[in-house]
């Protein structure tokens, strides 16, 4: 029996819906500890979670590559920022606005990217977001350039840390229970037979291009809302988030949890950022740790923690 | 219109430039194309021979050969951790999807960036020019430094060697039908594995080389590995991934456009070799001279 | 006259200064279960690769149902009612040999683009069906990409049955199989086109089961058409023979 031995079963569908709700639950209770720390960390797992779930539309479900997802984040935190800032507008409604410019930008970059496979697709998808990002960069006028776009404030009736983890909690609970949907329909569905055979997907009716780039645009969707989300949770945007090797880290992120797991990026968000914070308080040096743990994981853990402990049968009890 | 003078001062430092991302960007086409890896480390190895060339002069402060004794030591010093690399870990990979290649390439780049961080700190370290190279010749009516010169002489030397070695010798017959059919070479007797060694070692030499030659007239700080891996990936995406004459075009056109965008369009340059980039890709994905890439 | 369900004309396609397939027409008869045979290299695969618009001709038409089919993407051309097997097998690995036939389903039915329905419960009685049609039935929640050769080749029949072509398309369907397995196939592929009136074109290596089923032969000799006939006509042409000497079976 070959690496498809064990017949892997995931959580079924109705049952992954049951969790996101029990897990919303179960962390709308975390302000209850009064801890600053936890509530600043739990916003920042929520937001990057969901970004490394939106990669992982690409990634894990539909078999792209994509070395240049910051830049729908990035694109989501400058365009919600930049509108509240400089055009005045009202939070909703930059909300909506940077959801709709990681879509344009989605799908303006995807329609070129899904014309190429494997290295070259990585490539342009590093190109394209370089291109975004040198923008920013140079852009000094408009957002700040190196020096960053700073003082964004928290809006009006989100006031608080308390207030806006809920308000992330929500978003990301919400946005989740979508991507569960998509991912559970039948165009998810394809788009794993297109991961899995692309030239047999198209050779059972299925325009692959097409299913590609609105996964492209999907997923730009979602990299875009959790970009808007940490504009405000960080008060402040700085070009780097739109640097390679942001995209990088969220691709390390999904590939630790397990990319062919639904939950599997934001575990492995939740790992990455929780070391991360633990690291930084002893040492500078958490790339160096970073890509320890990246080069495990590749050798002992190639299914990610989530693959691990599907393996070990640890997922039984939820059947 | 500006001064000719200065216009070929100009383009000569583009041609230096460019004769650096040739000396590692081949080392990486060389290294994709026979292991199919894109080595994202191959800026931290390039880093890691200028500090290590940093390192040696420093202990023969006082040899006037020191530089060159140095750029000896680190660029071999450099072969050596790649071929390490190599068998140790990169090859366990080789079974698996692509993407567990890579990503291991960027595990090495967070590795070794901060190494050289613990081994070196973050201040700017440099060196000086080499004795024998330390003057400047007079081009027109501008004065342009001997290093330089040596530089694009030695880049297209090496070049030139490198071509009669893939073109002329079985070694390199066998590195060029590599790059086409691997499965193939196994089937023919050539020990696969030890190629793929072999190749890694080299690649990784001409990246230590480069780093070497570029300590004294560059400054040597962390993130330089970071720096140069993009510009050497766009050489590769204009000429060619694994197309040996493609690599040289490819480093050539965009030392010329690296060093002619900052005159002409310095807020726009950064974005225009991007932009550069994404054209080629999106209409001619081989690059100028390369092969599209078969199944 | 009966219908020609394909028509291919003068197709030409060379890769590289190499021409893989030169200027070769043909037809085939609706409901007919026609062979191209060859030797290796002779472009076979290249000729389906051409039919099915995977690689686009240098020059010549290829017509379907009466439709130029010539410039036409691949996956519209399976809308039209043209399905085919690969030579490698070309199933979806991680997916269950149950999802593999229910994917092709959804796809066939246009369901693709639903993004709200769950997918499970989709097309379940239909799917079953086709697994007992090809005999993967008892396989049905086992990880395709576990099966043996045999069965794989098997389900990717099951694949390219759920799009229910009219024109089938088999790429060497009995390659490395056993020659048990390779009467099993063929009883299933001769069963399966003589239930639903399918027009089958297979290309293959296995005389025995060439001779066996195919009612009309077409022989391809380094890109170029070289007879065409009867499997008897076939047998006692002279030029096959020359082809074919040392190719014994």
């Amino acid at each position: 029996m070959g690496p498809f031995g064990k017949t892997i079963i995931p959580l079924t569908m109705l049952k992954r819906e049951k969790f996101i709700i029990i897990l919303t639950a179960l962390l709308a209770l975390l302000p209850l500890s009064q801890s600053r720390f936890y509530i600043f960390l739990g916003t920042d797992i929520l937001i990057m979670g969901l970004f490394a779930m939106s990669l992982n539309l690409l990634l894990g479900y539909t078999g792209l590559v994509s070395f240049g997802h910051a830049a729908y984040f990035g694109i989501g935190a400058y365009t919600c920022a930049l509108l509240m800032k400089k055009a005045g507008i009202i939070f909703p409604l930059a909300f909506i606005g940077a959801m709709v410019a990681g879509v344009l930008g989605a799908l303006i970059i995807g329609f070129f990217c899904v014309r190429l496979t494997k290295i070259y697709f990585a490539m342009l998808t590093l190109a394209f977001s370089q291109i975004v990002w040198a923008i920013v960069f140079k852009w000094n006028s408009l957002t700040g350039g190196d020096t960053g776009l700073i003082g964004i404030d928290f809006p009006a009736y989100l006031d608080s840390s308390v207030r806006f983890y809920y308000f992330t909690l929500v978003v990301v609970a919400v946005s989740l229970g979508l991507l569960q949907r998509i991912v559970n329909s039948p165009f998810g569905r394809i788009l794993t037979t297109i991961r899995e055979n692309p030239e047999r997907t198209e050779f059972i009716g299925v325009n692959v291009k097409l299913y590609q780039l609105i996964a492209f645009m999907i997923s730009g969707l979602f990299a875009a809302i959790s970009g808007a989300l940490f504009g405000i949770f960080n008060h402040s945007l700085f070009p780097d988030l739109l640097y390679w090797p942001q995209s990088a880290e969220v691709l390390i992120m999904s590939l630790l949890g397990g990319i062919y797991s639904f939950f599997g990026p934001l575990v492995g968000a939740t790992i990455i950022l929780y070391m991360r914070m633990l690291v930084t308080s002893y040492t500078q040096y958490w790339p160096f740790i970073m890509g320890t743990i990246l080069a495990f994981l590749l050798f002992f853990f190639p299914g990610g923690i989530v693959g691990f402990l599907r393996e070990k049968k640890v997922f039984k009890w939820l059947k | 219109m500006p001064d000719p003078s200065f216009l070929l001062i100009q383009s000569l430092s583009g041609l230096t430039y460019a004769m650096f991302l040739f000396l590692i960007a081949s080392g990486l086409s060389l290294i994709f194309g026979i292991l199919r890896v894109l080595n994202f480390a191959h800026g931290s190895f390039y880093m890691l021979g200028a500090y290590l060339t940093y390192q040696f002069v420093s202990y023969f402060i006082n040899n006037p050969t020191g530089f060159w004794i140095a750029v000896l030591f680190s660029s071999i010093a450099i072969a050596l951790l790649g071929g390490l690399i190599e068998r140790l870990f990169l090859s366990r990979l080789y079974i698996r999807e692509e993407l567990n290649q890579l990503l291991f390439t960027y595990a090495l780049v967070l590795i070794l960036g901060d190494l050289a961080k613990i081994v070196w700190g973050t201040g700017q370290l440099s060196i000086p020019r080499p004795q024998i190279l330390k003057g400047a010749v007079k081009i027109m009516d501008q004065y342009f430094p001997e290093y330089n010169i040596f530089i694009i002489c030695l880049g297209f030397g090496i070049a030139f060697f490198f071509w009669i070695i893939l073109n002329r010798t079985r070694w390199g017959r066998i590195i060029r039908a590599a790059a086409l059919d691997r499965e193939m070479l196994n089937a023919l007797g050539v020990n696969v594995t030890k190629l793929f060694t072999v190749v890694f070692i080299i690649g990784s030499w001409l990246a230590g080389l480069g780093g070497a030659l570029v300590a004294p007239i560059a400054a040597i700080v962390p993130g330089m590995d970071v720096e140069i891996i993009i510009n050497v990936f766009i050489v590769v995406v204009i000429g060619g991934l694994g197309s040996f004459w493609g690599t040289l075009l490819g480093a050539l056109v965009l030392g010329q456009v690296i060093s002619f965008g900052i005159l002409i369009l310095p807020r726009l340059a950064i974005v225009f070799i991007y932009i550069l980039m994404t054209i080629v890709l999106i209409t001619r994905p081989w690059g100028l001279l390369g092969k599209p890439l078969s199944r | 006259m009966a219908e020609m369900i394909l028509t291919v004309e003068n197709i030409k396609k060379s890769f590289d200064g190499f021409v893989a397939v030169n200027e070769v027409s043909l037809s085939v008869k609706k409901g007919e279960i026609c062979s191209i045979i060859g030797p290796n290299g002779a472009g076979k695969t290249t000729l389906f690769n051409l039919i099915t618009g995977h690689i686009p001709a240098d020059s010549g038409r290829v017509t379907f149902k009466g439709i130029d089919i010539s410039k036409m993407p691949p996956h519209k051309i399976c809308r039209l009612g043209m399905g085919r097997s690969f030579q490698r097998t070309n199933i979806f690995p991680r997916l269950t040999v149950f999802q593999n036939i229910q994917a092709a389903l959804v796809a066939h039915r246009g369901m693709g683009l639903n993004f709200f329905k769950m997918v499970d419960s989709l097309f379940r009685q239909e799917t079953v069906e086709i697994l007992e049609r090809v005999g993967l039935k008892e396989f049905s929640e086992t990880m395709s990409g576990s099966l043996s050769y045999g069965y794989q080749k098997q389900l990717e029949l099951g694949i390219a049955l759920a799009s229910n072509p009219e024109l089938l398309l088999l790429d060497e369907p009995t390659a490395g199989m056993s020659a048990q397995e390779t009467r099993q196939t063929i009883a299933l592929i001769e069963k399966i086109s003589r239930e639903k009136g399918l027009t089958l074109l297979f290309t293959e290596h296995d005389m025995e089961v060439v001779f066996s089923i195919a009612e009309r032969i077409l022989v391809l000799h380094q890109g170029k058409l070289i007879a065409e006939g009867t499997p008897e006509e076939i047998k006692q042409n002279k030029e096959v023979q020359k082809v074919y000497l040392g190719e014994g079976r």
